[in-house]
């Protein structure tokens, strides 16, 4: 559905973005993750047409972004970052509004409209001034207009930026039903969402791309896989340096809880440090109260990936 | 067509939701009314040469009203959507460049004629009170009106082409106000400077929007400022497409 091919974009000859190369399939749910500044939404900007790339090829649904620009937009519903939207108009009379620079046909927009309305839960706010708002039902009025024309793929820039915990469980359920029948290609700096919804992820640092997987294969690759946590009472030994002698302990942070201490232990990928962890402290008659294992997230991929020096 | 005339239907409500269009109708009302009558108590107290009806078109007052207008009313036209960012929602729908130009001048063009409808009604009043028709012929007024827009048209295309190279609707003010008068100005030339050769004034003279509304609103129809007015404008409109369309350049 989206396909990239060495795509480069240079602002005032700072690369922005540097030798893409990628492609969405149909019916894919592609997260887009990357500090601020990575590039994320420059690609997504030149995947809408809204500027061209420096050099390299983008296409959607076989039209390249560039030469066949009108067919490529036929094809997407773009949501941009931070929904710009005419403050001066109502959400009934916007959607409309848009539903016919999109090409829906005539008869048909009074469905469609009052379908995604339905869908993003407007219906409350649909005879509303847009500049009178909330920021969250400013970000599904976006939504709602990426959805307008049934397009064959969606392309969200931080759809739950801005919103609150329920807006956002409600967001996600959204885009996890849309995944059924568009192909998705979402950013966001929340990593829990993208383990939730994505199929697919990219991670992208400095204008490059450094990993294109799966979420559960980039959580196999990366060095250190989870960790455990330690909660004990350790009197007046010096719980880390003791910690990090055992085998396997990469490092040892620890958190002070009055005289109960709190070790969070990095571990190496592969390696389970309970039992020994446990021996430990029975040996040193330490009082435990908490010992876990803590399972790694795309939290660490990114971190691992776009900070390599944290690690 | 469609998507058109979505587009311009959205740029003619977007103009009757904005105060500044309201702010800009009531100055530009309170200024030509006091012009006309101005110009009617002057030709109550001494003989004149003209009609009522030249002596509006072609009054100082109408033509500080006139510059003024044109600045306002098209600052905002691409300048608000570069600020507000909704540039992008509008240009990565399947809607082409020149359909979004077009939309916008035609808009404000639109604006602009309906600033001047409530003048007629200056005409109406006055046959009805003096039983005397305020010009020579229907002529005078059709020439009148039709200098108006062709001046309108290719001033606000002037406004277009400001507005869509700024993000900030004061700097496109400014800029097109400047362009405008010093345009105007142009055409004063011929008056103000005598010691320049005749070639040259005479072609400044080609250029004076004084002396075309002169000629047309004494119901002369020349077809060489409507052929400059309506050149210039596509001029302007296609610098406008192609600073529009440089965001889209490779660099």
């Amino acid at each position: 559905m989206i396909k990239v091919e060495n795509l480069t974009k240079r602002y005032a000859g700072q690369p922005a973005i540097q030798d893409l190369n990628f492609e969405v399939g149909q019916g894919e749910i592609m997260g887009f993750l990357g500090p601020n500044g990575a590039g994320k939404t420059t690609t997504m900007r030149i995947l809408a047409s809204f500027m061209p790339p420096t050099s390299g090829r983008a296409s959607i649904a076989g039209f390249d972004v560039f030469e066949q620009s009108l067919q490529a937009r036929a094809h997407l519903g773009y949501m941009p970052e931070n929904v710009p939207l005419y403050s001066d108009m109502r959400v009934t009379e916007y959607l409309n509004y848009r539903a016919a620079l999109k090409g829906v046909q005539h008869r048909r927009v009074a469905e469609r409209v009052g379908d995604v309305k339905e869908l993003c839960g407007l219906k409350e706010v649909e005879k509303k001034l847009i500049g009178t708002l909330s920021k969250g039902y400013r970000q599904r009025v976006g939504l709602a207009d990426a959805l307008l024309h049934e397009p064959d793929l969606l392309i969200l820039d931080e759809p739950t930026i801005g919103l609150d915990p329920n807006q956002i469980r409600q967001v996600r359920e959204l885009i996890k039903n849309l995944g059924r029948q568009h192909t998705i290609l979402l950013s966001t700096h929340i990593l829990p969402e993208v383990e939730m919804t994505c199929s697919r992820v990219i991670i992208i640092h400095k204008g490059r791309i450094e990993a294109c997987d799966t979420p559960e294969n980039l959580l196999g690759k990366i060095r250190q896989a989870g960790g455990v946590v330690l909660e004990a009472r350790v009197g007046n030994d010096n719980g880390a340096e003791e910690l990090k002698k055992i085998s396997g302990v990469r490092d040892v942070i620890t958190d002070r809880e009055d005289d109960w201490k709190r070790f969070s232990l990095r571990v190496e990928s592969g390696v389970d440090v309970r039992e020994e962890v446990f021996r430990l402290a029975t040996d040193r008659h330490w009082a435990v109260r908490e010992l876990t294992q803590r399972r790694a997230t795309l939290e660490d991929v990114f971190v691992e990936l776009t900070h390599p020096d944290v690690v | 067509m469609r998507k058109f005339y979505t587009l311009l239907s959205r740029e003619v409500r977007s103009y009757l939701h904005s105060p500044i269009a309201y702010i800009v109708l009531v100055f530009f009302l309170i200024v030509s009314g006091i012009d006309f009558y101005f110009q009617v108590s002057f030709m109550n107290q001494r003989q004149v040469q003209y009609t009522a009806q030249e002596a509006f078109f072609n009054s100082v007052f109408f033509w500080f009203a006139f510059v003024l207008i044109f600045p306002l009313i098209t600052m905002r036209l691409f300048a608000e959507e570069f600020k507000l960012g909704t540039i992008e929602p509008l240009t990565t729908v399947p809607v082409r460049d020149w359909q979004v130009i077009l939309s916008k001048f035609f808009g404000a063009l639109i604006f602009y004629i309906i600033l001047w409808i409530p003048t007629l009604l200056y005409f109406a009043v006055f046959l009805k009170i003096t039983h005397q028709p305020a010009a020579h012929s229907a002529g005078a007024y059709c020439g009148s009106y039709l200098m108006l827009l062709l001046l309108g048209m290719f001033y606000v295309s002037i406004g277009c082409l400001t507005s869509v190279l700024t993000s900030n609707q004061i700097i496109a003010a400014v800029i097109s106000f400047c362009a405008i008068t010093l345009l105007f100005f142009l055409g004063l030339v011929q008056f103000i400077l005598l010691d320049v050769s005749s070639a040259t004034r005479d072609l400044l003279g080609y250029f004076s929007a004084i002396e075309h509304m002169g000629t047309f609103s004494r119901g002369v129809i020349d077809t060489r400022p409507i052929v400059l007015y309506v050149s210039m404008t596509i001029v302007m409109l296609t610098l406008t497409y192609q600073a529009f369309q440089s965001r889209k350049w490779r660099l």
